[in-house]
């Protein structure tokens, strides 16, 4: 099967007064159709700039400095404007982080879905309106509630509105930013149940960016683990979750809280992220890894194919899965 | 030792009138309200912590907007160390802020975009006069580096448009602890922030109270993290609360057909598990027309005919623990 989406050695840029912050530095993974690939990583490691810049959406000082973005094999990171705008919303759309991006202050949540969908599809009014009902009660929200604007909902709210957004125009490709963080646990699970019903009824790919390993972890086909920048584990789900083999990875499985324990203590990885203005010479997470060497300090590891499909950015993997 | 109340919220309610246009309006002939907040009473002692969980726009924000005086309640009262503050305004309401800070839930819309983070960080020290020059420049880099924000030197001349969610979530939280609170309405404070570094935070959050004697109303959609951090879990839904309990008799023995529902749908770091399936039936209903009886009855799998009825009130089902349910 061809690839919906491709990455190829991407670097954006963020160029500031005192240096460039080399957000997201290199990175490289695939996805098929109808598959879900968990984005997860530090705070700050660059996320939501990859996924921006999947869209072309990097606000400036932000830049694509170079890299290939193959979309259905063709390659839209150099594309135009003009070219992208016909790709958004209607088959690359995306869930922000900051619901409000989405969202017109000024449009009753009705009128603005009614409006997305008639941009792009020649339907009449009527049944426009019928779609944007169906579209607000499949993420939860009443229908009844359609005539309001934005601030009068609830951040949660303002979150599966734009959801509904993004998924009006059944796009190929749904890029979802955090899009379950103020949703409590049985409404998550109703929306990632949507999003099951996408994949299944049309295909739909989607990168799921967040912090939640748990919620990942029911739905993700493939996760990719995102450290200061770069992508350090590229994995299919259930080996992600069985066998980690960055450490990172490693020590990020074992700081998810486990609910069923009574035990009080919260694992953490000790130390901070580098600063990606000057990030270090050699492995980025040299500075916190209980395993690190003397190589680790002074040189950046590749990033290794372990197996098909399994790729992993450490000296301790020299293209097996044994430690070496 | 029992310890003092710091705050108390009594039968506290927050109707939102639904704006329509004037020929809506002509041909309903009625004004239609959204009950976010219907009655809810519950206090808080000193140096605790009480979790607030529920279902994705029941009341929570509207609730912790009303205990900070950013709105105005319909009815019922808020009492913070014995004093009715629900009407208190002028130098009494100033007073008012310096105590009691809300950590809110959106850092993209309450971070100023044209302030840098040191200076936002500083503002309330400023607003307050607590300190000036070198002083409170020492005070803003030692607070944002405990939340994670280093080198703080960096982080201080940068704008919030140049930060990542998690990072501006941090500038939140240290802009409302920077100030030596007694009451801290948290809001989803470390939504976007990822498990390692959530319990750094969380750790120092639990440091400063226990150094300072806080208080917290933590609102949290994350069950790991309200059982982590509460003393006491107040479960709202659809406006009201249905159980209120120790942390520890949430968590071992819920009574309400909701939270049970909540407790089971928990996700676990494991994709080979079982999927799980989460038995609610029916849609979520408006807070405008809310269900008559029990909020709760057209999604529970256990309602009787009186549930539809009549308004189950909280009762006692244990020492500490209160359900609203006619099942108990
Ligand atoms: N507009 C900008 N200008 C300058 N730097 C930026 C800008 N946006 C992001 N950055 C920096 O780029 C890095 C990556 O940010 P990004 O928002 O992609 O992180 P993230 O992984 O999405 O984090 P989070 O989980 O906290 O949302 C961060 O260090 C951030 O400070
Ligand atoms: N200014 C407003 N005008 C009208 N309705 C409002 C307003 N603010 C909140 N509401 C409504 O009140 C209800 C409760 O909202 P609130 O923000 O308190 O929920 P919440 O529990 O914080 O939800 P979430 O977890 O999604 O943030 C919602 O139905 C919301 O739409
Ligand atoms: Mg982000
Ligand atoms: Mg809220």
């Amino acid at each position: 099967m061809k690839n919906l989406l491709t990455i190829q050695d991407l670097r954006v840029y963020y160029y500031l007064r005192e240096g460039a912050v080399r957000a997201v530095d290199g990175v490289s993974f695939f996805m098929k159709r109808g598959e879900t690939v968990g984005l997860v990583g530090e705070s700050g490691s660059g996320k939501s700039t990859l996924g921006l810049s999947i869209l072309k959406l990097v606000s400036s000082p932000g830049k694509i400095v170079s890299g290939k973005i193959l979309f259905n094999g063709n390659d839209i990171a150099g594309w135009n404007e003009k070219k992208m705008r016909l790709l958004r919303g209607s088959r690359i759309s995306m869930v922000f982080q900051d619901p409000m991006t989405s969202l017109n202050p000024l449009m009753r949540i009705e009128e603005h879905l009614v409006e997305t969908i008639r941009t792009h599809q020649k339907i009449p009014k009527a049944e426009a309106k019928k779609k944007a009902s169906l579209l607000l009660n499949e993420v939860g929200i009443p229908p009844e509630r359609g005539g309001d604007y934005p601030h009068q909902f609830s951040g949660g709210m303002r979150q599966r509105i734009g959801i509904a957004l993004a998924i009006a125009l059944n796009p190929d490709l749904l890029i979802a930013d955090e899009f379950t963080s103020s949703l409590d646990v049985i409404v998550q699970f109703q929306i990632l149940n949507l999003m099951k019903k996408l994949k299944a009824s049309h295909q739909m790919g989607l990168i799921f960016i967040s912090h939640d390993i748990s919620l990942v972890s029911e739905i993700a086909d493939r996760i990719a683990l995102m450290y200061a920048g770069q992508i350090v584990e590229f994995a299919p789900a259930d080996i992600f979750f069985s066998e980690p083999l960055h450490p990172y990875s490693e020590g990020l499985l074992n700081s998810v809280p486990n609910i069923e324990l009574s035990d009080q203590k919260l694992n953490y990885i000790p130390g901070m992220p580098p600063d990606l203005v000057r990030p270090p010479d050699g492995c980025r997470f040299y500075p916190r890894c209980p395993y690190g060497e003397d190589i680790c300090r002074r040189k950046e590891p590749p990033l290794v194919q372990i197996e098909k499909e399994h790729m992993v950015k450490c000296f301790r993997y020299d293209g097996k899965k044994s430690r070496t | 030792m029992e310890r003092k109340v710091e705050l108390k919220v009594v039968n506290l309610k927050k109707y939102f009138p639904v704006q329509k246009s004037f020929l809506e309006r002509l041909l309903s002939g009625k004004i239609e309200y959204v009950q976010a907040v219907n009655r809810i009473s519950f206090e808080v002692r000193r140096g605790e912590v009480f979790g607030l969980v529920g279902e994705s726009g029941c009341g929570k924000t509207t609730t912790g907007r009303l205990i900070t005086r950013l709105i105005e309640p319909t009815e019922g009262k808020i009492i913070f160390k014995g004093e009715d503050v629900t009407f208190i305004q002028g130098e009494r309401l100033r007073e008012f802020r310096k105590y009691v800070q809300i950590i809110f839930q959106n850092p993209y819309a309450s971070l100023n975009p044209r302030m840098r983070i040191g200076e936002a960080t500083a503002h309330p020290l400023e607003i307050h006069g607590i300190a000036t020059g070198e002083r409170k420049k020492k005070m803003v880099f030692e607070m944002l580096e405990k939340v994670g924000l280093e080198p703080a030197k960096k982080f201080y001349d940068l704008y919030p448009f140049e930060l990542s969610g998690g990072q501006r979530q941090r500038v939140a939280i240290a802009r409302a602890m920077i100030l030596n609170p007694e009451l801290v309405v948290a809001d989803e404070p470390i939504s976007m922030i990822d498990v390692s570094l959530r319990a750094k935070i969380l750790e120092l959050m639990l440091m400063l109270k226990e150094e300072r004697n806080l208080t917290y109303v933590f609102i949290t959609h994350d069950l790991a993290v309200a059982k982590y951090i509460s003393d006491w879990i107040g479960i709202m839904y659809l406006g009201e609360i249905v159980e209120i309990g120790r942390k520890e008799q949430i968590f071992s023995t819920p009574y309400h057909p909701y939270t049970k529902a909540l407790l089971s749908a928990i996700p676990v770091p494991d994709p080979k598990r079982e999927k799980k399936d989460i038995k609610l039936k029916g849609e979520v209903p408006s807070s405008i027309n809310p269900p008559s009886g029990c909020r709760f009855h057209p999604r529970c799998s256990f309602a009787k005919d009186k549930c539809s009825n009549l308004k189950p009130s909280l009762k006692m089902v244990d020492k500490d623990h209160y359900v609203a349910c006619h099942l108990y």
